[in-house]
């Protein structure tokens, strides 16, 4: 086929955020593959540098730049493509094309849009025009009405009658949605929602009905198809990605899939989406009266979790049907043998369950609904639902055994009143009630009638009970085979089987295995075994007695994944896992990864040379690895997932590759590291090991507050607390930690004013190998994932960088380290202080190697295969060019949530760009998540009296530039005695009667920057401060917490330096 | 409860439905909704169907309500597969219209089930050593293997009388090899008034305005008299459509030839394509025998091909009314795409 284009570009979706994360960057490098099979030129612009397309590999030219309609018409101009593709970046991508096609520089450059037309997409996000379109074709959508004003909205809710439910137009996630039961919740919603856009839609409230999508591919031949269909566990109501999602459909009839189904492609059709897009419909649950709810004309969360669910590459088959193929010209990629033009038949079942994160923030509400908050999702593959739903709870990695049986009676409520309140207004943790409600005796119905749920999912997760309870009444004695086989097949976990035996894990697994019970490896080929299939798509099942392949016939080494994305885990170590693997295939050995993560590319089937779509677990590492028998396992690749099982893995008999696990577990021990630290000579800040609030208090008293309070594996500051008085300390470590003598905390003097530096190395037998030193542009006391990052070191000495190196090869040789590495130092005029150690890849090596151009994951996958490696002695200082790591901060979506940075890690995603100076690479790497330049107007609240000095510079050069300031009352009088002239925006209450306070003044004018440093590390309170920061986030003003990032950035806004469209490969 | 292949390969697991021991061919589908018609599907008369989707029962069997002659829900008067092989049995069904379970159905019409076995195994085998003959044993009562392609399927199932359903001026002659209802439905969807007959039935006398050959089970070759009767009707202009068996009488009173496919096509998703064309439906299939192109005539031409196998999927004359497909148009089970050939027969009347 001629191609339709020679040259195309791609835009990405920028950081992960709540509502758009991993899915893009699995979509974005489908399409890029698709383009390069075709001999297209492919620009890839996305500023995300931890994604996978974002690798030198695939795109012929990446720009790590903010996907913005002015970024963006200047790469066009520069690069001159002839294509662009839009749905493959998410909302973001899509909104960010849509200006650019409506401002009319797509027709300038004469750059086409592949796939679906930029006036269908209009159709599908503008709510009026859709429901007309549909209504053409006699579809039925919700009763609604678009309103564009406070006033129109109130009189369209009383038409169609209250409960209503009130939705953004051109909102990724649901943002800003929400039912409402009555007048003043609507007049709310509705006027927090007109602050983001200009429309927004009033429709029925259907609850309870069930909520069924469908994943539909049309070519532009009129070829349409229907890839997958889902059904929502939890019914309309909540937020689809919010909900446990079965794929395929379970409770409907051949009629009711089949009439979807027809309207899905009529729709399309309609419409005339060419490419991929997604349906979802609301469906009575008592006859076949159903509603359009939306139509996404671009890949989506549910496209990507659709492709993994089936094996049906749909970005991948959606790029080429937009350069002009039809279905019945692609291959199905599984089979080799079957064509593309097909829907997938499953045999098997797939649960998706959302990740959230919820404690990591404070005062945010816990309840799920309308709108997304959750961070990440895990897909479970079974023969049953039970299966798959225990399964799928275990991965959330939250601490859950299964549904049953889990330890610190996960999601426990005291009593019924508590119960039927989790059921009817659900939180994160609802379907742990389920099973406790019907231990209670309340029966299917009755919980039904709470929760809306399909009767029939309430009577398999009653099925989970009935199991749980067999096999209680062999505990203490032998569980029949029998029983224990029934209990493998709906899912149940050894540790969980253990605790209800009363025994050991591994005692389960002894008796188990000795009757022969052991899971089977099947396929997933999407024709459910009427073809012959070669898919290394595999899954493990409890229901089954034969593997579908040939297992252990030939040399391989396993990668453990990253599993859900979560804080503090996230896209960064898919890249880690994905270089890992290519590394292993490059050396000629079989590689095999495990994750269970639908938001990624390392579980793309083309990847690796097997998959594992299961658990990462050491139940399930375990009969993977008796099964393949590898040559050894790499842990060191997916995050604390895969980190965490080293030692466990090396005491039940296998092979880990890389540094000892012994060794990694000196590091990971709290105590046992830095008693090490102790025996080097490294210093580090004074810790103790304590195990009474008296003995903490005194330890405080020795090193002063503020003091970090924190258990023994910590990811993400999880559990972390900083105590800055003996009240702070009490309150803490008796409501967020256990302390007793199994249960020791380390307390460690918390030092504020000093520089925080990261060290990436990778060793090998205890040689430093290479390595990358980048400094945080904050001050310590700021999270590692949150903080801005820079490379090389800017404000760092030279001699700072000698000793931190000098104690990283100390460390590298004490821990016999091979493989990746990564250490976190205070440096404080030239001391330098020791305060972590990871024995693995981190959040920051996707960073680092490409900013550096040194692959390290590549080099450390080498390392721990045991190939000789050359000492790399160029330096990074050489760089002519600056990287700088910003992060990216879901706040707007979680309601009430404090906007403020502390030791717990807040960030969702991050960026990273690069400049020919620190200051360009900073505001490239602002904007991209979200910053806006030029400042205009902003509001400055800067804290403690310290801060007002060190902002007065600034704030002088700001008046100088015609910044209009407006600041609250303590730095107004602070600024005023220094002469400086700002606007006063007084507190809620300094505000005199009938004189806006701040807040007002927020919502009165648009601002282009709030700038508020807290006071304190940690409080609960309900602050003016807090008000000024929330509202800023609600109004989506730019908001700044941190004073040294506020003046950076400011600094870079004076500066105004040129952003130069510069791709990677031109640095 | 063991299900017993003919190559000797047993799988044990746990018995529902009918007390009893069962013996046919067996077959697999990879259909993931519509247990209810695919059981009522004439065309599985004698087999033993094993469901490749893991969870079958979930929402129940609906009332059976029969309203103008046609049962609502079902395909056919009664279940004519003669067991199942499953993976999960629900027994706690959940769905407006179930008024009982799928296993109260089937101890109703005698119809045993084997579930927790390995079908994805049992499947593959099935693929790469070609259809069996099997049987479930109900506590060791073994009995005789059946080979159910020996017997003329189609008069087993065919209806004994001529019967009438009114719904237009217009009349079809459906001959019955084993018809499913939503045949029946779409064409007095259509506004047609049906005369159903039995499969060797010779209505070349009757009055009418075309004819359309339904489905049915089993070798084409043993319905020899319902060719004869259409080989007299095609000299003849009226309009004839044929459906899966109906399409393979159709075709060998043409002159073509059939043959058994290795594991035959029994999916909800079998891509076909218009000859000619760049467009693909997917189309609802079962059927264990096909028409060989090559043996085709000079004035029939390939209408469809299976996109998979290629394999045909339907022949038009070249210039006479007379067209035929191999897969199922009426679907149910299955999709709806192909329902526009009801349309263009009706109104090629």
């Amino acid at each position: 086929m001629e191609p339709l284009v020679k040259k195309v570009i791609i835009l990405g979706s920028a950081a992960l955020k709540i509502g758009e994360a991993g899915e893009f960057d699995y979509s974005g490098s489908q399409a890029i593959k698709a383009l390069k099979q075709e001999g297209i030129t492919t620009i890839l612009v996305n500023p995300n540098i931890a994604t996978i397309q974002t690798s030198d590999h695939l795109a012929d030219k990446v720009y790590l730049l903010p996907v913005t309609p002015e970024f963006i018409e200047q790469v066009i101009e520069k690069e001159r493509p002839d294509g662009i593709l839009l749905s493959f970046g998410g909302q973001t991508a899509l909104n960010c094309g849509m200006e650019l096609d409506q401002s009319g520089v797509l027709a300038k450059y004469g750059v086409k849009v592949l796939g679906t037309p930029v006036s269908v997409i209009q159709k599908t996000e503008d709510r009026q025009e859709f429901a007309d379109a549909l209504a053409e074709i006699g579809v039925f959508v919700p009763k609604s009405k678009a309103a564009n004003n406070l006033k129109e909205a109130m009189v369209i809710a009383e038409e169609i009658g209250y409960p209503i439910m009130i939705r953004l137009a051109f909102a990724l996630g649901g943002l800003g949605s929400g039912v409402c039961w009555n007048e003043k919740e609507a007049k709310d919603l509705a006027g927090k929602a007109f602050s983001y856009t200009k429309q927004i839609l009033v429709e029925e409230y259907l609850k309870g009905w069930k909520e069924v999508e469908y994943e539909v591919v049309r070519d532009a031949y009129d070829n349409c198809i229907t890839v997958c269909n889902m059904e929502n566990f939890d019914p309309l109501g909540i937020h689809t990605g919010e909900s446990i999602v079965i794929a395929p459909s379970q409770t409907l009839s051949n009629a009711e899939y089949h009439m979807l189904r027809e309207v899905a492609i009529k729709t399309v059709r309609h419409l005339g989406v060419i490419g991929e897009c997604n349906i979802q419909y609301a469906l009575n649950p008592v006859s076949e009266e159903y509603r359009v709810i939306e139509v996404n004309a671009r890949l989506s969360r549910s496209s990507a979790l659709a492709s993994k669910a089936t094996g049906y590459p749909l970005a991948f088959v959606a790029a080429k049907l937009g350069l002009g193929y039809s279905l019945t010209e692609l291959k199905n990629s599984i089979t080799h043998s079957t064509m593309a033009c097909f829907e997938p038949a499953l045999d098997y079942v797939v649960v998706k369950i959302p990740r959230w994160d919820l404690k990591k923030f404070r005062m945010v509400s816990t309840k799920i609904g309308t709108s997304m908050k959750s961070v990440g999702e895990v897909m479970a593959i079974g023969k049953t639902f039970q299966e798959a739903l225990q399964k799928a709870l275990r991965m959330l990695d939250i601490g859950a055994w299964g549904l049953v049986t889990n330890p610190n009676e996960l999601g426990f409520k005291n009593n019924r009143e508590e119960l039927i309140q989790e059921l009817q207004a659900p939180t994160d943790e609802r379907v742990f009630a389920i099973p406790q409600a019907l231990k209670l005796g309340m029966s299917i119905a009755e919980i039904h009638d709470h929760t809306r749920i399909d009767r029939w999912f309430l009577s398999k997760i009653a099925n989970i009970v009935r199991v749980e309870q067999l096999v209680a009444q062999y505990n203490g004695g032998i569980c029949p085979k029998h029983v224990l086989s029934e209990a493998k097949r709906v899912g149940f976990s050894d540790p969980q089987l253990g605790q209800l035996l009363g025994t050991t894990e591994r005692q389960v697994r002894r008796q188990r295995i000795n009757y022969g019970i052991v899971p089977a490896v099947k396929q997933i080929d999407t024709l459910a075994g009427e073809y012959p299939a070669q898919t290394n798509y595999l899954y493990l099942t409890y229901n089954g007695s034969e593997d579908d392949i040939v297992l252990g016939d030939k040399e391989s080494v396993v990668v453990l994944g990253s599993g859900t994305y979560r804080i503090g885990s996230s896209v960064e170590f898919d890249w880690c896992c994905v270089n890992a693997v290519k590394t292993v295939k490059a050396e000629g050995i079989r590689s095999i990864l495990i994750n269970y993560n639908p938001e990624t590319v390392s579980t793309d089937y083309d990847e690796v040379d097997r998959l594992y779509f299961d658990e990462i677990r050491l139940e399930t590492v375990m009969d993977i690895y008796e099964k393949e028998n590898p040559k050894g396992i790499i842990v060191s690749m997916g995050g604390q997932v895969a980190n965490n099982l080293a030692l466990p893995l090396m005491h039940w008999g296998a092979q880990v590759l890389g540094t000892s696990p012994v060794k990694i577990d000196m590091a990971e021990d709290r105590h046992k590291f830095s008693s090490m630290l102790d025996q080097l000579g490294i210093d580090q800040p004074q810790w103790q090991e304590l195990t009474s609030i008296d003995a903490a208090k005194t330890f405080a008293a020795k090193v002063g507050y503020p003091v970090l309070v924190r258990p023994s594996y910590v990811l993400s500051g999880a559990a972390m607390g900083v105590a800055t008085s003996d009240e702070a300390m009490e309150s803490y470590l008796s409501k967020a930690a256990q302390l007793n003598e199994d249960h020791p905390v380390v307390i460690s003097k918390f030092l504020t004013n000093c520089k925080e530096v990261e060290f990436d190395a990778v060793a090998q037998n205890g040689e430093i190998i290479n390595f990358a030193i980048s400094e945080h542009l904050e001050n310590a006391g700021v999270h590692s994932g949150d903080a801005t990052l820079v490379l090389p070191p800017q404000r760092t000495y030279l001699e700072t960088t000698r000793r931190i190196k000098r104690i990283a090869s100390q460390i590298a040789k004490a821990l016999e380290i091979t493989g990746p590495f990564n250490m976190q130092f205070l440096a404080k005029g030239n001391s330098v202080k020791v305060i972590e150690c990871n024995l693995r890849a981190s959040r920051s090596f996707p960073f680092v190697s490409k900013v550096t151009k040194q692959n390290l994951i590549a080099q450390a996958t080498q390392a721990i295969l045991g190939r000789p490696l050359e000492k790399h002695t160029d330096s990074f200082f050489e760089l002519n060019y600056v990287g700088v790591k910003a992060s990216h901060f879901s706040f707007t979506r979680l309601l009430g949530a404090d906007p403020t940075l502390g030791v717990e890690m807040a960030s969702t995603g991050e960026v990273g760009c690069l400049g020919d100076d620190f200051r360009e690479a900073l505001l490239k790497a602002m904007l991209s998540v979200g910053y806006k330049m030029p400042v205009k107007r902003m509001l400055l609240s800067s804290g403690p009296e310290k801060n007002k000095v060190d902002f007065m510079d600034t704030v002088s050069q700001l008046l100088a530039n015609d910044v209009e300031i407006w600041a609250t009352s303590g730095t107004h009088a602070f600024l005023a005695q220094h002469d400086l002239k700002v606007k006063l925006a007084p507190w809620p209450d300094a505000a005199p009667e009938g004189t806006p306070n701040v807040v007002e003044i927020l919502e009165s004018m648009p601002f282009d920057l709030v700038i508020n440093i807290p006071k304190n590390f940690q409080s609960d309170e309900l602050t003016q401060g807090y008000q000024v920061r929330r509202r800023a986030v609600d109004l989506a003003i730019p908001l700044i917490t941190n004073l040294q990032l506020a003046s950076r950035f400011l600094e870079a806004v004076l500066d105004k330096p040129d952003l130069k469209i510069k791709s990677w490969d031109e640095y | 409860m063991e299900l017993i292949l003919e190559d000797g390969a047993v799988y044990s697991g746990r018995h529902f439905g009918y007390k009893g021991s069962v013996a046919g061919e067996v077959i697999f589908n990879t259909g993931m909704v519509g247990y209810p018609e695919t059981l009522t599907d004439p065309s599985y008369q004698g087999q033993i169907l094993v469901f490749t989707y893991p969870l079958i029962g979930n929402y129940g069997i609906p009332e059976s309500q029969v309203i103008d002659q046609l049962h609502r829900h079902f395909e056919s008067d009664k279940i004519h597969l003669k067991g199942i092989v499953i993976t999960s049995l629900t027994r706690e069904p959940s769905h407006w219209n179930a008024v009982r379970t799928l296993e109260d159905w089937m101890i109703e019409y005698k119809i045993p089930g084997i579930e927790g076995v390995d079908t994805r195994a049992i499947t593959k085998r099935l693929r790469d050593k070609g259809t069996q003959l099997g049987k479930l044993v109900f506590e060791g009562k073994d009995l005789p293997w059946y080979d159910p392609s020996t017997e003329n399927l189609v008069a087993q199932v065919s209806c004994k009388e001529p019967i009438l359903y009114e719904g237009g001026a217009k009349r079809v002659i459906l001959v019955d090899n084993g018809c499913k209802n939503n045949i029946i439905r779409n064409l007095l969807k259509r506004g047609v008034s049906v005369l159903r007959v039995p499969w060797d039935y010779d209505y070349t006398g009757e009055k009418f305005d075309g004819v359309f050959l339904s489905n049915g089970p089993g070798d084409p070759l043993l319905v020899d008299k319902g060719v004869e009767v259409l080989k007299k009707q095609m000299s003849q202009d009226k309009p004839i459509f044929g459906i899966c068996m109906g399409h393979q009488l159709m075709a060998l009173a043409a002159g073509a030839q059939s043959y058994k496919l290795k594991f035959g096509h029994h999916s909800q998703n079998q891509p076909c394509i218009l000859v000619g064309t760049k467009r693909c439906f997917i189309t609802s299939q079962n059927h264990n025998y096909a028409i060989d192109d090559q043996t085709l005539p000079a004035e029939y031409h390939p209408w469809f091909f299976n996109a998979n196998d290629g394999s045909n999927e339907g022949v038009k004359h070249v210039s006479k009314p007379f067209s035929s497909v191999q897969f199922h148009p009426e679907a149910w089970p299955g999709p709806v795409d192909t329902g526009f050939l009801f349309d263009h027969f009706v109104d090629s009347l």
